[in-house]
């Protein structure tokens, strides 16, 4: 048995409950919660190793074997987000230790933290798509906790419309959990991909496909993003980066698994689709992104613009473009986690979130300056940081499917990208100093410490991509021959 | 019986859609908790109504009820009732905090 592959869903769930009854105790929930995301790191890290050795590894939970259980399947794409989720919430959770505030500490923050990263990892993991439902509700549920906890007046009122659009796309997905039930009666995904390949993807299984396209747009804002600004701009800063680091992933992962190992037959009608919406999402993405002169929206349109971009490489769905994917999607979290924290660290150092009423940081607080530029770079794919791999083997991928459109969207939208985020770096670092030496808000430098750790990551990630090479291409080739992974959870013995 | 449940499920999306559309925020709890009810019947349709005993093992039984759907339908549920919970309580917080239940005033909420 391997029963490793389900430690990254149970050590965040079981330590949030520990949590729950060591509420008067802060530093222990610190240090506990601190552990509890490392281990999972660890955990992933050996789990990927073995992956490379053995195969896909899986776990039947309570002995039944698949078709008939539930079980956890780990393959190198899911178990390289499980880390990378580790990585990045550990340095959220480091950031969040100076700034969440003792209100929420006391309000049970940390269970809620680790609730979510339980859910987003048994999201990552499952092999079994009702099991992917309860799992992105846990996730949902600690992240409406979350959005909410405080209680100011705009994050009760953004937070009821995220409430209710999860609501209806959850609903959604269960509708499309029905009518697949029902037509081809198994869940477990091997199993489906099985079936449907046998039955062949006639009109009624395309039409449930684009139902499931409906809930995972709506979960990861693929087009219909319009809940997303609102949403990811009202709690604090270390939720918001955490939102902006993990939520829509997992609407991207699920996205990918499904369509590359479920629904694949028809790719005229789905990744077409997918492709019109990618571009639209980063046309709008675009435009909203240099509309704003608000921090906190420039920084949450860019959220937007990364979806598309990560979408063309399913839309044209070959290997090198999913690869890009791949790497752009490990890349993204890093560097969406770095952006959101150094946007509410600007605006916790000047009071305010306006664009116009910053002016030359960078002589007050260099170090912050200097960082921002290198998350810009970063993020428009300047080589050698870690954006520009990811967007080269889209690039790459999109020429070799001959989608020149989307190929243009997709490097037309790094240039709004590379704007949006110069016109905050102009106008907030550049320009006479308005703030004297002596009024200044001190930087402390446990703030800023986390903001350099996941620096120093998109430029490890860019110069030693050729480390974590060997995983990503197995990840592709994975997605792009579904029967490996039917074999592994068919036919494999334990 | 499949096609009386399956227009059942019909009416109670069509109910649900009409609570949401509308501007009060109770009623789009409600509408909320009366489509996650309709999602529910159609689990239960999809698996088939009663088609042979209980799924368990028997002498006697030919054929088997596919006991899945029940599975399925008792997680949904649960998650929805949470859901609807959490919900009620943050719309009555709302209406609290901010003396609003009208979704048309609460767009573009930006006071502190």
């Amino acid at each position: 048995m391997n029963n490793i592959v389900v430690l990254p869903m149970v050590i965040p769930l079981l330590a949030g409950v520990i949590l729950i009854f060591l509420r008067s105790f802060v530093k222990v929930q610190r240090v506990l919660s601190l552990l509890a995301v490392i281990a999972t790191g660890v955990v992933s890290i050996s789990i990927l190793n073995a992956i490379q050795s053995e195969g896909i590894l899986r776990l039947d939970f309570g002995g039944w074997l698949p078709p008939y259980g539930i079980l956890f399947v780990a393959d190198s794409f899911s178990v390289l987000l499980v880390l990378t989720t580790a990585i990045v919430s550990t340095i959220i959770l480091l950031y969040a230790f100076s700034t969440i505030g003792a209100t929420r500490e006391n309000m049970y923050f940390y269970s809620f933290v680790l609730f979510l990263i339980g859910g987003v990892n048994g999201s990552f993991l499952t092999g079994d798509l009702f099991n992917l439902f309860v799992c992105f509700e846990v996730m949902l549920l600690a992240s409406y906790v979350l959005i909410t906890l405080g209680g100011r007046k705009v994050q009760l009122v953004e937070s009821i419309k995220y409430v209710v659009i999860n609501v209806l796309s959850s609903w959604f997905f269960l509708l499309g959990i029905a009518y697949l039930y029902g037509s081809v009666g198994t869940l477990n995904m091997a199993h489906l991909s099985e079936r449907i390949a046998e039955v062949g993807q006639g009109p009624l299984l395309t039409t449930i496909s684009l139902i499931f396209l409906i809930v995972f747009s709506l979960k990861s804002g693929l087009l219909l993003y319009f809940w997303l600004p609102g949403s990811y701009s009202a709690p604090p800063t270390a939720i918001a980066a955490l939102f902006g680091a993990l939520l829509t992933k997992v609407g991207i992962y699920a996205m990918f698994r499904t369509f590359t190992l479920i629904f694949y037959h028809e790719p005229s009608i789905t990744h077409t689709l997918i492709g019109v919406m990618a571009a639209l999402t980063m046309i709008g993405g675009s435009i909203g992104a240099i509309a704003y002169k608000d921090v906190r929206q420039i920084v949450t349109y860019n959220v937007v613009i990364t979806i598309g971009f990560i979408l063309v490489g399913l839309a044209v769905s070959t290997e090198v473009a999913i690869m890009g994917s791949i790497y752009y999607l490990v890349h993204d979290m890093i560097i969406k986690a770095l952006l959101f924290l150094l946007a509410g660290t600007m605006i916790y150092l000047t009071g305010t979130s306006r664009i116009e009423e910053m002016s030359g940081l960078i002589r007050n607080y260099p170090a912050l300056g200097w960082l921002f530029f290198l998350t810009t770079l970063s993020l428009a794919g300047i080589p050698p940081l870690s954006g520009f791999i990811g967007k080269l083997y889209v690039g790459q991928g999109a020429v070799e499917a001959g989608s020149y459109t989307l190929l243009a969207i997709a490097f037309l939208s790094s240039m709004f990208v590379l704007y949006s985020l110069l016109q905050i770096f102009m106008n907030a670092f550049w320009g006479e100093t308005i703030i004297s030496e002596d009024e200044e808000t001190p930087l402390q430098n446990r703030l800023l410490l986390p903001c350099v750790v996941l620096g120093i990551g998109t430029i490890a990630l860019g110069i030693g991509a050729e480390s974590i090479a060997a995983y990503v291409s197995d990840a592709a080739t994975t997605l792009m021959n579904p029967q490996i992974y039917i074999d592994a959870v068919m036919n494999g013995n334990r | 019986m499949e096609t009386l449940i399956t227009i059942l499920v019909g009416i109670l999306v069509t109910v649900a859609v009409y609570l949401l559309l509308s501007r009060s925020l109770i009623r789009i709890i409600v509408g909320s908790a009366v489509l996650s009810h309709a999602v529910h019947l159609l689990l239960m349709v999809m698996g088939g109504l009663k088609k042979g005993s209980a799924p368990l093992l028997d002498e006697n039984a030919t054929s088997y009820t596919d006991p899945l759907p029940q599975a399925l339908i008792l997680t949904a549920i649960v998650i929805s009732f949470a859901v609807t919970a959490f919900l009620l309580v943050l719309g009555y917080r709302t209406y609290k905090e901010t003396g609003l239940d009208d979704s048309k005033e609460l767009r573009g909420f930006t006071d502190e």
